[in-house]
């Protein structure tokens, strides 16, 4: 090991410059590309998005009776996204779970005592891979499902038909937003089973739960962050969804309530 | 410099830090010693903006650490428990740190051959050993060439050789003018390498003065005399603060008397003396005596958990 050099620029040239948001976001970019786990969560959603929509596309395009209506084929090709959601909500956990239960956030939160920060140049980067990407494996999955189609000697439909864009769009979108909660929950709880459980028992278990209340109460299921935000490409679990857009806006609104939380507790709370 | 006023810390009904003030000044090497349980790392993470504090201020470098603008260029710290994923490999882990204060992968480099983890720099920390983590923490801590370095016990871990870069490496930031704070359990290593002590007991101020200061302050030096008539001699040895003892026949351990004098009255008794020094209390000493009331509670403590 090298013992002999103990090299150091006198104090007056520091190399350490002021905190920007520039910065961090490299910083935090470098971080996310640097783990394994990142580039694994992202392979395993695009994997089963396309996966499940093809394989989805195919049994409906055999079947002869099943609804060839566009925004039918379009939210077929969609299903896989719900299972997509699992891989991405962990990657959001782990993004900042990963950092309490390493360690690494006294590290973090040392160099940038400010910490706020911190949470949103991690959000940053988040949303800087996972929207488009989850946009491309969408457009991916539609364009196949309509190839599939189309071998079956359907009617294929495109983009433009009426409703398609908003359940092809919509669908990156509501994966993008619930990993914002996913991003929150974690930087409320700091522990990987306790977000992850969390995330499954709201956006999985609560609306399966829910669906099976009696009437009246199943009504406010469409409340649900989960239903709520698959208003908008139609996967909503719930017999009177929501508008679309209104839906979407609902599960913005609990995504910012919970980062006021997470923001409260990160910036109040000993790390 | 590290201004440390009226500091307490509480966890629930737990008080860590109990209105502990200090400054920590430039251009040397202050140790931080105290028994487990102190209240060290506490203040360590206090100073570094992790813990809030429940009452009193922390100022490094003459600010408020939480609202510093470079924060890397203020401060760097070790802390005792590991900072990085160990996912990450050791350079990936120092060019996230860096890149928050605009540091490349040139100075990352260097400071990677600084700790002299070249080998091992593209392995994820994972794997790494306790002394290679104590490095990559070392290393971390200086990134940003901070003008006030904390360090939480750096040689936990090391080899000797490591040991000795170690206290090279403080010697040498000190010379630098820079501030440095390092805690160690190893007394014999903190009177090689730091020149100001700060000694805590059940998160209170036991002592803050220079290394010689305190052991001086804390315990009286001793006289050893080896002498055929031991007993007769012991007999002369008589005054208010004069202690004898002894574990074998013909030696005494004597204090409250100093060497001349000893001499003397043996010399006008006729007793023949074949040894005489002086014993100088060692650091450790000190702070046994120091801190022994403070560790006594912390063993009562504990025996009243027990139960």
């Amino acid at each position: 090991m090298t013992t002999a050099s103990v090299a150091i620029a006198p104090v007056v040239s520091s190399g350490a410059g002021p905190v920007t948001a520039r910065r961090l976001i490299h910083s935090e970019w470098t971080k996310f590309r640097t783990l394994r786990s990142s580039w694994w969560t992202i392979a395993t959603s695009t994997v089963l998005t396309v996966g499940i929509g093809v394989a989805i596309a195919a049994a409906s395009a055999a079947e002869k009776t099943s609804s060839a209506m566009p925004v039918d084929v379009a939210t077929r090709g969609e299903i896989g996204s719900i299972f997509a959601q699992l891989a991405l909500g962990t990657l959001a956990v782990l993004l900042v779970s990963g950092e309490y239960g390493t360690g690494m956030i006294r590290s973090s939160m040392t160099v940038v005592p400010k910490r706020l920060p911190v949470l949103w140049a991690k959000l940053t980067v988040y949303l800087a891979v996972v929207f488009p990407v989850t946009l491309a494996t969408s457009l991916a999955t539609f364009a196949l499902g309509q190839v599939v189609w189309r071998a079956h000697g359907r009617p294929p439909t495109s983009l433009g038909a009426d409703g398609v864009a908003q359940i092809v769009i919509g669908a990156p979108l509501y994966l993008t937003v619930a990993g914002v909660c996913a991003i929150a929950i974690a930087t409320l709880l700091r522990s990987t089973a306790g977000a992850i459980s969390a995330m499954v028992g709201v956006f999985f278990v609560l609306p399966t739960v829910w669906g099976a209340m009696p009437a009246s109460i199943a009504e406010a299921g469409r409340f649900l962050p989960s239903n709520a935000g698959a208003a908008l490409p139609r996967l909503a679990t719930t017999a009177h969804p929501l508008p679309p857009w209104i839906g979407f806006a609902v599960l913005c609104g609990y995504a910012i309530a919970l980062l006021g939380l997470a923001a409260w507790r990160l910036r109040r709370a000993d790390v | 410099m590290i201004e440390i006023e009226n500091l307490t810390k509480r966890y629930g009904a737990k008080v860590a830090v109990d209105d502990l003030s200090f400054v920590v000044r430039p251009g040397t090497v202050t140790g931080f010693l105290g028994p487990n349980g102190a209240g060290k790392s506490t203040t360590m993470r206090m100073i570094a903006g992790l813990d809030e504090p429940t009452s009193g201020t922390v100022r490094v470098n003459g600010k408020h650490y939480r609202s510093s603008r470079a924060p890397m260029a203020e401060l760097g710290v070790l802390l005792e428990a590991k900072a990085f994923h160990t996912g990450r490999s050791a350079r990936n882990h120092l060019l996230a740190i860096g890149q928050t204060a605009g540091i490349g992968s040139r100075r990352v480099d260097e400071v990677i051959e600084m700790v002299g983890l070249c080998d091992v720099a593209g392995k994820r920390v994972g794997g790494f050993s306790l002394g290679m983590g104590q490095r990559l923490g070392i290393a971390s801590a200086l990134l940003g060439r901070p003008q006030t370095v904390v360090l939480d016990e750096p040689v936990n871990g090391l080899d000797p050789d490591g040991v000795r870069w170690i206290r090279l490496l403080l010697r040498q930031l000190a010379d630098e003018g820079r501030t440095v704070l390092v805690s160690s359990h190893l007394m014999s290593e903190m009177a090689q390498t730091a020149t100001r002590l700060v000694v805590v007991g059940r998160g209170r101020l036991i002592a803050d003065s220079t290394v010689e200061q305190f052991v001086a302050r804390t315990t009286a030096s001793s006289v050893v005399v080896r002498s055929p008539e031991a007993a007769r001699l012991r007999g002369l040895l008589q005054g208010p603060d004069v202690v004898v003892s002894t574990d074998r026949s013909d030696v005494l351990h004597i204090t409250g008397l100093d060497a001349e004098q000893i001499g003397t009255i043996a010399w006008q008794a006729n007793l023949p003396i074949l040894e005489l020094s002086v014993v100088q209390p060692s650091l450790e000493e000190a702070y046994m005596q120091a801190t022994r009331t403070s560790v006594e509670y912390a063993d009562a403590a504990s025996l009243e958990a027990v139960r």
